[in-house]
């Protein structure tokens, strides 16, 4: 591949869950800096590529290589460490209903850096909530939050730890259309700022075609296509067009 | 049946974890402290009315039969031996695995199904060490201590029962009470209870870690947990007692 630094490869990533093969084959690699996005339908093995980015999963054939190691190998107290340099946004956000924002935040960090004072952790906390703009929901419960709030807060709880790659599950699903570009501004600025690499899973095309700098089609398992977001929609390929335009009708319905 | 030598090899995998995790650190010590406190203090009301009502009910009930053999007077050391070696450690056991276990059984498996615990996972936390073994230890060091305590009230309620039929004091009944309790009776009802309370913390864990299927597994694993646990506890005080009777 023509980049520097390749920080996420997976080769040859098959998966099934009994008889349903999910993931048949996959080749992937992410350079250091880039912003990549699958996108496919829903049960398409998104979610499933990279929960197995992440470690969540392990592959039933292929190797997973994260910043030089092979994830699917580690052994749980490496792989813990080396999660700290991964940061992962979940779907439903996955906030910890029990604790305040604020204690969210806290949780991963003061565990991870247990030499921080308590005024350096605070201090970590409201940077990570401006980053997001969220400050003012510091002593909130999640539950007091909107969906599009919780989608900061659970990538700022990500970004806490200041990690080198982002993984964002569907970022933009359930949102409003309003509420869905300032995720994917902030997607971008997550790049920018933190200097992060990503992988976004996603159906939504308004987030591939702005955040990503690479788009892949998933279909069936397989990577069907890949290039810039004009690329791979210039195709004939039904499968490829059918999700563009069910897409495009989705989008003009307002999700309706 | 292939299915139940998967799930019972499944939950001794997830208690060799629970025994491997326990001593290595980090320790979650203020997690710890919170559970006490949501196992212990969350259950006191419930313990105080439950003991008192056990020990006045039991009484009654037991005065008619003593007295038909003239034999009230043994109602204390009766009382002390029902409620200290089987009453208080068993409806202790009962009524947290109802309380305790199936919210832990809930919490754990929603916090399950809504990616909770992969998130603590995937921020190089172990879900594991902080949300099972610090549960587990509340409730294998808070039900002997809430079994010791409904027994103690236990006693106090039947001691209010003999009061409004016979003169007695204060003193000389808990004296008549503790004549025929041994040693062997307190820790035999501190190491059951620990028994007990370990079985309904690693079985309300169990159940919600491995939660699926949305909220109804949510449900399911509550319901599960305080079903097989309440089981778990019924065994358990069977083969303890066999055993403890062996030693005295």
């Amino acid at each position: 591949m023509g980049c520097g630094k390749v920080v996420i490869s997976l080769k040859g990533i098959r998966k099934s869950f009994g008889p349903l093969e999910v993931l048949k084959g996959v080749d992937l690699e992410v350079c250091e800096g880039e912003n990549v996005v699958v996108l496919g339908r829903s049960g398409s093995g998104k979610s499933v590529l990279i929960k197995i980015i992440a470690g969540l999963l392990k592959p039933d054939a292929g190797e997973v290589v994260v910043l030089g190691e092979r994830i699917d190998l580690l052994e749980a107290r490496a792989l813990q460490q080396l999660r700290t340099m991964i940061g992962f946004s979940f779907q439903g956000s996955a906030l910890y209903d029990g604790m305040t924002v604020r204690a969210n935040l806290e949780f991963p960090l003061v565990r991870n850096k247990r030499q921080l004072s308590a005024p350096e952790v605070d201090k970590a906390i409201r940077k990570v909530l401006e980053d997001v703009g969220l400050v003012r929901s510091i002593d909130q419960m999640p539950a007091e939050l909107s969906g599009g709030q919780k989608k900061r807060i659970g990538i700022a709880r990500t970004l806490i730890l200041q990690p080198r790659i982002m993984l964002y599950d569907e970022p933009t699903a359930g949102l409003d259309p309003v509420t869905s570009v300032e995720i994917n501004e902030l997607i971008n600025e997550v790049q920018r700022e933190y200097n992060t690499s990503s992988v976004i899973i996603t159906h939504d095309l308004t987030c591939a075609r702005t955040t990503g700098n690479r788009v892949i089609m998933l279909s069936e398992g397989c990577f069907l296509r890949e290039g810039s977001f004009d690329d791979v929609f210039d195709t004939d390929d039904p499968r490829v067009r059918d999700f563009y335009q069910y897409n495009f009708i989705e989008t003009s319905n307002g999700g309706k | 049946m292939r299915a139940l030598f998967f799930r019972v090899y499944d939950i001794y995998q997830f208690t060799l974890q629970f025994w491997k995790e326990v001593f290595i650190p980090p320790y979650e010590l203020r997690e710890v402290l919170n559970q006490f406190f949501e196992v212990g203090i969350r259950s006191l009301s419930i313990i105080t009315l439950t003991g008192f009502i056990t020990g006045v009910v039991f009484t009654k009930q037991s005065r008619s039969s003593l007295a038909e053999f003239g034999a009230t007077s043994w109602l204390p050391s009766l009382m002390a031996i029902a409620l200290l070696r089987a009453l208080a450690p068993l409806v202790t056991a009962l009524i947290i695995a109802g309380k305790v276990g199936s919210n832990i059984g809930a919490e754990i498996g929603s916090m399950r199904v809504t990616e909770q615990i992969d998130a603590m996972e995937v921020s190089s936390t172990n879900p594991f060490k902080f949300l099972v073994v610090t549960r587990v230890l509340a409730t294998t060091f808070i039900v002997p201590v809430l079994a010791i305590y409904m027994g103690g009230i236990g006693l106090f309620g039947s001691y209010l029962n003999v009061l409004r039929n016979e003169q007695t004091s204060f003193t000389s009944f808990f004296q008549e009470a503790f004549v025929r309790i041994g040693f062997m009776d307190l820790v035999m009802l501190v190491v059951k209870s620990a028994i007990y309370g370990f079985t309904i913390g690693m079985t309300g864990c169990y159940y919600g870690y491995t939660a699926q299927q949305g909220t109804v597994g949510v449900g399911r694993a509550a319901n599960t947990a305080v079903v097989v646990s309440m089981f778990l506890i019924f065994i358990e005080e069977m083969v303890l007692v066999t055993i403890f009777n062996s030693f005295r």
